[in-house]
């Protein structure tokens, strides 16, 4: 048998330098990418380590479960009667109240929407529609509060005397209405995208027994697509809930524990803006509390994006 | 004129006459003249990009989802224009039912997969009536006795050659008198392939069928008639046996045996 001469065939490593400098770029890469992993960590931390330490002068019971929310803590430690009510019930329901608002508009609109621009616009109509729902996203949040205060709510308090209702002038309703408008476009834009993920064939095969595009869209595109739309909306509910700016200017102060959207509520993230805000003895309860609400907050959409974003991977996967 | 036509079958059930389809600017078939006969398997055959899923779904209007498709010329079926104002193409597509590439059952159950066309159709008055269409149908697909007991499972579920077998039960349970199918075997393997090659063979008697294949093999093993295409021309069109042993133009010759495609 013939000896090949091994000699000829170099496959030792020669240049040093390559090497050094592949384990640099990997170096450099890591670093960036643990900058964001390490802000998370000490966000979450700093969250962690406040509420504990909130926990240590209210119960979590008290604070999960209780009915009031008065955090009128002294503003300075001399003073009496320093204690105040941490029950978080009211922001929670006022947070959901004004979320369920929001997504009563948003769902429908944002998923027609999607359906229109997806199944039905010409690519001219596409062309114009999609950057303008875009736009809709890339207005500042305060924009849209000071539209909800200032147009939305008089508005529904005008109509709603025409009619013998009474709406405060800040309201639920006002809150919820304008956020569902903010929504519209991530909910259409993240549920166009999974209805164009529905695979050509299947259309195909609709169009190809006689159905019409309605019945095509009802009975194939929308069920196909039904496990991503879910994903969108959790995702959507999920913004909704973490919404600051628009709360805290049209849906009050007021902790009112109330299924009524007339009515003024507030909001987990409205209560921790104003806080935090002006100046406050940084060990009291009170501001403490905004930990507290912070973390809670925190899990929650945590929760939900985790659920939503699993949804929309499984649902992804099926088609390809 | 109709210089490619000089094969008429007696009982032709869709016909062609100087079909010119164009995708915007581009013209992808050039003066098709060609008819099909009744109860029998044509196959299409050509190289790639030829033109021969542009004139399949020209036979059942798919190309009308295809917004820079157009199609000049006429087309008939059973003698109707069915490019004609009175046409519905909704009915049209019930009585030319089309088989696709890649099997695409949708993301159903086993019976309701079936069910979907009867149902959008109104074909059927009760539940009774749309279990036997279901049944009949898989039955004629040769592929009940897999899957009678898992009706309700999803159609998504079976392999690949089951999955078309469910496409092609699919098809025929809105009752079609044509069935296209664009090279239906190309995601099978050999066995799968045999499968549905025999069910096909099986199928002629009651269906005309149309079916595209790069296979030269299955278009001589299923089909009585066979077409040739090239660069969007109908070249040659007669009986199998005469174009695989007999081809009267260069290109066919050259393409099966092998030398362009
Ligand atoms: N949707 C479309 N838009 C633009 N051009 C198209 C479209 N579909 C097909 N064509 C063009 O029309 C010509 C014929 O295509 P067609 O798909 O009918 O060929 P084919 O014979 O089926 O090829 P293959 O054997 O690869 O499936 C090709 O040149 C193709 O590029
Ligand atoms: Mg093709």
């Amino acid at each position: 048998m013939q000896q090949c001469n091994l000699q000829t065939i170099n496959i030792t490593r020669n240049a040093v330098g390559r090497k050094t400098r592949e384990m640099l770029v990997i170096a450099l890469l890591l670093a960036c990418s643990l900058v964001a992993v390490l802000t998370t960590a000490g966000i979450i931390t700093s969250l962690a380590f406040e509420a504990f330490r909130f926990f240590q002068e209210v119960s979590l019971f008290d604070f999960l479960f209780g009915l009031e929310w008065s955090p009128q803590t002294a503003l300075r430690s001399d003073q009496v009667g320093s204690s105040g009510s941490f029950g978080a019930i009211p922001l929670i329901t006022g947070t959901l109240l004004i979320s369920a608002i929001a997504m009563a508009v948003a769902t429908p609109l944002g998923l027609l929407s999607a359906i229109y621009l997806a199944e039905y616009a010409s690519n001219p109509a596409r062309a114009i529609i999609k950057p303008l729902l875009e736009l809709l996203a890339g207005i500042p949040t305060v924009v849209y509060g000071f539209f909800a205060a200032l147009v939305i709510a008089p508005m529904l308090r005008n109509t709603g005397e025409t009619f013998g209702f009474v709406i405060s002038s800040e309201s639920a309703l006002a809150a919820g209405l304008t956020m569902g408008v903010m929504i519209i476009p991530l909910v259409s834009s993240l549920s166009d995208d999974v209805i164009n993920a529905v695979p050509q064939t299947l259309r195909d095969a609709s169009y190809g027994l006689g159905a019409t595009q309605a019945e095509t869209i009802k009975q194939v595109i929308f069920p196909a697509a039904i496990p991503g739309i879910a994903g969108s909306l959790l995702l959507a509910t999920s913004r909704a809930i973490g919404e600051t700016m628009i709360v805290v200017m049209a849906a009050g102060l007021a902790a009112n524990l109330t299924a009524n959207p007339f009515e003024a509520v507030t909001t987990v993230t409205v209560q921790i803006a104003t806080l935090l805000t002006g100046d406050q003895e940084f060990d009291s309860a009170k501001t403490l509390s905004a930990f507290a609400l912070g973390l809670l907050l925190f899990i929650i959409t945590l929760c939900l994006n985790v659920v939503s974003l699993k949804i929309v991977d499984r649902y992804k996967e099926q088609y390809d | 004129m109709i210089e490619n036509n000089d094969f008429a079958p007696e009982n032709t059930i869709i016909s062609s006459k100087n079909v010119d389809v164009f995708y915007g600017d581009k013209q992808a078939l050039f003066d098709i003249n060609l008819n099909v006969a009744e109860n029998s398997v044509t196959a299409l055959i050509g190289p790639s990009g030829c033109g021969k899923s542009t004139l399949l779904r020209c036979f059942n209007r798919m190309n009308d989802v295809i917004p820079i498709c157009r199609v000049d010329g006429s087309i008939t079926l059973g003698g109707q224009d069915i490019h004609a104002p009175n046409v519905d193409v909704v009915s049209l597509r019930q009585k030319v039912g089309m088989v696709f590439q890649k099997p695409n059952p949708f993301p159903k159950s086993i019976y309701d997969n079936i069910a979907y066309g009867p149902r959008i159709h109104g074909m059927t008055a009760s539940k009774a009536e749309l279990d036997e269409i279901v049944e009949e149908s898989l039955k004629r697909a040769g592929l009940w006795n897999e899957v009678m007991d898992r009706l309700d499972k999803p159609g998504t579920g079976l392999s690949g050659g089951q999955q078309q077998r469910l496409c092609i039960a699919r098809a025929i349970a809105v009752k079609p008198k044509v069935i296209l199918m664009d090279e239906p075997c190309s995601a099978l393997d050999p066995i799968a392939t045999a499968t549905v090659e025999e069910l096909i063979d099986e199928l002629r008697e009651r269906f005309t069928i149309i079916i595209v294949t790069h296979s030269m093999q299955q278009a001589a093993r299923v089909s009585m008639h066979t077409a040739f295409f090239h660069l969007g021309n109908l070249v040659e069109h007669g009986a199998t046996s005469d174009i695989f042993t007999a081809p009267k133009d260069e290109r066919t010759q050259n393409y099966i045996t092998g030398r362009i495609g």
